[in-house]
Parts: C-alpha cells; structure tokens; sequence
C-alpha cells in the first residue's frame, strides 16, 4: 500500500516520430482508485506498462510509495498486474499460479498457503484450486488472474482492461466485485479501459487521455458535468454530448437564430454542448426535425438535426415522436467550448448543481 | 474431475492428431465426407500411395524378417534355413555389442547437444530484435544442406592434411587423427551429425517460443526475477510439447538419417573406426555379402526402435502438457 507518482512521465519508441506519452502528471493517494480511460491509441495502456515496468521510461519519473522505480525490474517494483487475457500459466494449477510469484519472493511456504487460501476464500475459487486454467470459465480465470495479484499483497494493482474479454452481464457483476475488493484491501489501483461507462462507476478519479495527454483528470461527476474539453465532453456519457456550432450575440447564445439563454460571454462563434439528458421536448423551443428515434424501454433517444446540426435528445414521453417537434433545455445546462481550442468556456450565468448523495 | 475425463479423451487421440492440432492451433474440423458412385473409385485413389508403402516399405520388411533366417550365397546360388543362428551370431558378437554401445552413446550425445545448441540459439534469437531476419536465416540455411555434402563438408574441415580443425587441434598440441583413430573420428561424426541436425531443432523451437503468448512471459517477468528461473518455470514447461516432438525425431536422425554421414567420413578409412548399428547393417550386408546376418541385423533394430518409441509415448508423453 503507498501512493503512486507520475512526474512528466513521457514515452517515445524509437523509430516513432510522435510521443506516444507525454507530459503525464498524476498524484495518486495510497487507497485510491484511478481509471485510465480514452479511445485506443492514446497510450493509457503504455502509460500502465511503464509503471509495471514492462516498457522502459523514456523520460520523467515514476515513484511507487518513495522509491525511484524507473530502473527496477517488474518484480523488484511491489506491483500486481492483472492482463487482459488473463495471462495464467497454462501449464500450472490455480493454486500454483498464484502461488508462484510469492515463491519467488522467498516466502515461507505456510504464508504462502495462507494467503492462496485465503485469496480463494474471497474470490470463490476454493473447489478450483487444483484445477488447470484450460478447465475453467472465462469468469473463472479472471478471478485467478484477481487472486494472482490479491496474495502478493502489492503497493499497487495495475488492470489492464481486465473485463474486455467477459461478456456484458458478467463484465458488469465483475466490476462491482472489483470494486468491493479494492475498498476492501484499500490497495492503490490503477486501471485502464476504453469502456467510459466502467471508467465513471469504477473511479474515484479518472483521467481522460487523448493522443498520449491528459485532457483532463478529476472525479467521475466532475468530469461529466465540467468537461474541459470537447473531446472529453464526447467521450464521457452515453449518449456522446451533442457538440454544435452556435454564436453568442447580445449575451445569449444563438442555435440557428434561435436564443437559447443568457450567457456571459462575448459576442463571437462558440461550440455548443448539449447533453441528450438535459434536453426535452418542448411545446415551444427549438425547431428541431427528428429523424430517428432508438427505444430503449425505460426512454427513447430522438436523434434528429437542427439547422443540419445532428444533436440527441432524451425523452420520456409516451407520445409518438416524429416529423418536426421542438426541444427546450435549461439555460443553466449549456455547455460552452472554444471553437478553434476545444477548451470549456466558463459560463458565468452556470450555477453548479448540487451532487444528489 | 472433470479434468481426468479431460485427459481419458485426450488420450484416445492419435500422435499425429494431437501434433496437428497442436501445430496448426485450431480444433480439428471434421473432415468432409466425400460420397464415390463406384465402389472401386476410392481405392484407385489410394493405389498410388498405397503401392509406394508397400514395395518400399512392406515388402522389404517382410523380405528382412524371411531372410533373417536364411544363410544365403555370397553369389546368391541359394539359401539354407537356419532358423535363429543369424540373430544369435550377431547377438554373440563382441564387434556386434561394441557397435551397439557406440551407436547407444552417439545417439545419446547427437541427441542431447543438438536439442541443447538448437534451443539455446532459439533462446537468443528469440531476443534478438535488429536484423533477426537475416540471423534466422543464417542459422537455418545449414538445414539445406543434403547429409552426404555435409559429411564432405566435414571431412574438409577434419582433413588430416588440410583441414583447418586438425591445424586448430595441432595449434593446442592435439594430434587429431580422423579416420585413423576411433575416439577422433567419432568426435568427428558427431560434431558434423550435430551441426547437420542444430537448424532443424532451432526453427522448432524458434516458433515453439514465439507462440509463447507475450502476456504470460510479462505475467512471468512481474512474477519471477531471476530470468533462469522465468525460463525453467514458465517457458521450458510450454515448449515440452515441441521438446518431445524433437526429441523423438532426434533420436531417430542419429540412428538412421547421419548414414550417409557416417558414410562419408569412414569409407576407404583402414583400421577400426567407430559406426552406429544401421552402418553395420549396410556393412555386412552388401561389403561382406552376409545378407542373412544382416537382415537379423536389421530386424533386431526394428523391434528396439519399436520398443523405445513405445517407451517415449508412455513414459514421457505424460509430463508434458499439450495446450
């Protein structure tokens, strides 16, 4: 158990004519659980690599607890790292596979079967203990790779998409065991995926990569509610932020010539983000042509355009949707960005809703 | 345990279903049945195949075992039955147990030091990330090379006049006498029956290791510090597949396939040079005319080759683990 530290923590292969990581800073309490998330190649499974030791450090620094890690082995640096593919030794059994690293490390043999037996105990894996991985479930193997890092009792749990390869309902009873365990053991964790729905119910902070920089790092509702950027703001939720072009003349911004509220901005283009979430229909609003509508049961999605402007808007209606309707939100809602950076623009007429628990 | 009834069902499978499967990594598909109007049709087909096994190999076998128990002619006038006197003369010959201790021992280390060198330059090469390419393609060239060229090659090379390993062994005041002294020429047959057989195992092992998944060997490197150990605990037992493999193609490349070496190296050499079991054969056989003696000769080789491949699949088979 100990904090992590990332200090201008860069990457470039050779050959490559960009860095693949750059620039990365991040301060991680002992405890803490952080998610790695972006879309795949923005280096967040690099980044996780060159803190197992697995890629070398190109520059900047890693500390694990106090200690300098950039020149250590992977097994000198007191990490556990669970694989996507699991990674189990095929050939050994599951008690062995977890047993095999704490042999390594020299430890008695009865604290060895101590901690195996104890680690099967939590994951439910005692009737499996003298079985070979090929014998057991996807689910199964995961909950050994788990154990596998669970007996070394590590300073950090590294996930590389651990989940990717389960299917949908054990994917989500997974997760929430993860989480249970890190709680429990209350071993820093560092996590990486692509799947924004795991990073915002895993995190207690994530950080959002994009082309090896952070875009943005801060608590999962944080993040949703005050992206810094308009790809953060695509990136995380479901349905993506509907991104538009807009002006703001008089001190209200304009969708299509139609006011939408005031906003304390200069006059000037701006980027509109619109959440599917914080838009309803309307009796009166925007004009807005729908063009197709997904039905989800509990809520449809609307998707349709405004002034050839494509937006999704979440309604909860029971009424048949179709043709031209019109959609409303709360000036408070909007979401300002930078046409030419990307960069949020604070919006002065925006209060901060209060956090529900 | 699901895992016994895993292993009872494995079993059933022949070798040469599990080397297919295990090479080509899919489940075997089941094969297409293809349904012939005449009866005869499927037969014509085989003929082909069918009459290769049988004059090349089934009729010999049976024409060794029916003269093994015949004194032929030297001219080939006639035979005379005399039921096992042939096998016990070679039985009872001192030459005949020298012969097949010598080709025990250098089956033993032809075996051992090219699975050894083949695995080890697979290991580096393995490592090997700028130029591997053209490396691997040095290493296995070798394999090109026909036996009876490699034994030329060879003798070159232990040439009593001109070879530069005699210069080389003089140099550290050896007197290397190949074909003249039998511990010599027997360094000689095995370095070049080893250098001959090190491509193939190499290549075995190359892509025996590479299809290693990276994810174990970095759950390995986490797990393990000491790379000696990584390779014995984690690689060593996922190769033991390709090991086995090799291990019996091996065996069987010393005590048949360097004849042609043996061949080259011992021909027109006086005095007593060292050769395997299947030289002798050939030897007694067609130099000293004895077909019957060594038509016995060859039998008792079939049924010991019978015996040890029998032995590998039971006794060996089991330790090693088939993805």
């Amino acid at each position: 158990m100990a904090n992590l530290t990332l200090k201008n923590v860069g990457k470039t292969y050779a050959g490559g004519a960009q860095a693949a990581v750059s620039g990365v800073n991040i301060d991680i309490a002992d405890g803490e659980f952080i998610v790695l998330v972006g879309p795949s190649g923005c280096g967040k499974s690099t980044l996780l690599r060159m803190v197992a030791g697995l890629e070398t450090i190109s520059e900047g620094e890693i500390h694990i607890g106090d200690r300098l890690v950039n020149q250590l082995d992977p097994a000198e640096r007191d990490i556990a790292m669970v694989f996507q593919n699991y990674a189990l030794y095929p050939h050994m059994t599951v008690r062995d596979n977890m047993a095999y690293g704490l042999k390594n490390r020299g430890e008695s043999k009865a604290v060895i079967a101590e901690r195996v037996a104890e680690a099967a105990r939590m994951l439910e894996l005692g009737p499996y203990l003298d079985r070979k991985p090929r014998a057991l479930s996807g689910g199964q193997r995961q909950r050994v790779a788990m154990g596998r890092a669970i007996v070394r009792q590590p300073a950090a749990f590294l996930f590389d998409e651990p989940l990717s390869n389960l299917d949908a309902k054990l994917r989500v009873s997974m997760r929430m065991e993860i989480r249970k365990l890190q709680k429990r053991l209350g071993t820093t964790s560092l996590y990486v995926t692509h799947d924004q729905l795991e990073a915002m119910t895993l995190a207690d902070r994530l950080v959002v990569l994009n082309g090896g920089r952070i875009e943005q790092i801060g608590a999962p509702l944080d993040i949703y509610r005050r992206p810094a950027s308009t790809f953060v703001a695509s990136f995380i939720g479901a349905p993506a932020m509907s991104l538009l072009d807009a002006v703001v003349t008089d001190g209200a911004v304009m969708l299509d010539g139609h006011p939408l509220g005031p906003v304390g901005r200069a006059a000037g283009p701006v980027t509109l983000g619109l959440r599917a979430e914080d838009l309803r229909l309307a009796p009166a609003g925007v004009p807005m042509v729908v063009e197709h509508v997904e039905e989800l049961g509990a809520q449809r999605i609307v998707h349709g355009s405004i002034g050839g402007q494509s937006l999704a808007v979440i309604d909860t209606g029971d009424q048949r949707v179709s043709g031209a309707v019109h959609v409303a939100i709360d000036p408070a809602r909007l979401h300002l960005f930078d046409t030419a950076t990307g960069r949020r623009l604070e919006n002065a007429h925006q209060r901060q809703p209060e956090a529900v628990l | 345990m699901t895992d016994t009834s895993l292993r009872t069902a494995a079993s059933h499978r022949s070798l040469l279903d599990r080397l297919r499967a295990w090479h080509s990594a899919e489940t075997p598909n089941p094969a297409k049945r293809v349904q012939f109007d005449a009866p005869l049709t499927p037969w014509l087909f085989l003929l082909p195949q069918l009459a290769v096994v049988v004059v090349f190999f089934y009729w010999p076998s049976v024409q060794a075992v029916t003269s093994s128990f015949y004194l032929e002619d030297p001219f080939g006038f006639g035979a005379t039955f005399v039921g096992t006197d042939n096998y016990a003369d070679a039985l009872q010959s001192s030459q005949y147990a020298s012969t097949a201790l010598f080709t025990a021992f250098f089956c033993l280390v032809v075996t051992a030091l090219s699975l050894g060198l083949g695995l080890l330059l697979a290991v580096k090469a393995d490592k090997v990330i700028r130029g591997a390419s053209s490396y691997k393609t040095l290493l296995i060239s070798v394999y090109a090379i026909a036996p009876p060229v490699a034994g030329l090659i060879g003798m070159m090379i232990f040439d009593l006049h001109i070879g530069p390993l005699t210069d080389l062994a003089a140099f550290f005041g050896y007197d290397l006498q190949v074909g003249i002294n039998y511990w010599d020429t027997a360094i000689a047959l095995i370095t070049i029956s080893v250098w001959k057989q090190i491509p193939y195992n190499f290549i075995f092992f190359l892509s025996g290791l590479q299809s290693v998944p990276v994810s174990v060997r970095e759950a390995a490197l986490i797990d393990a510090r000491s790379g000696w150990r990584r390779f014995r605990d984690v690689t060593l037992p996922l190769l033991a597949p390709t090991a086995f493999f090799l291990l019996v193609i091996n065996i069987t490349y010393a005590m048949f396939d360097t004849f042609p070496i043996i061949d080259v190296v011992v021909k027109d050499k006086p005095a007593n040079n060292p050769i395997t079991l299947v030289y002798k054969v050939y030897l007694d056989g067609f130099k000293g005319n004895d077909i019957g003696g060594s038509s016995a000769q060859s039998v008792i080789l079939m049924v010991v080759v019978a015996a040890l491949t029998v032995l590998q699949f039971r006794f060996l088979e089991r330790r090693v683990h088939y993805g």
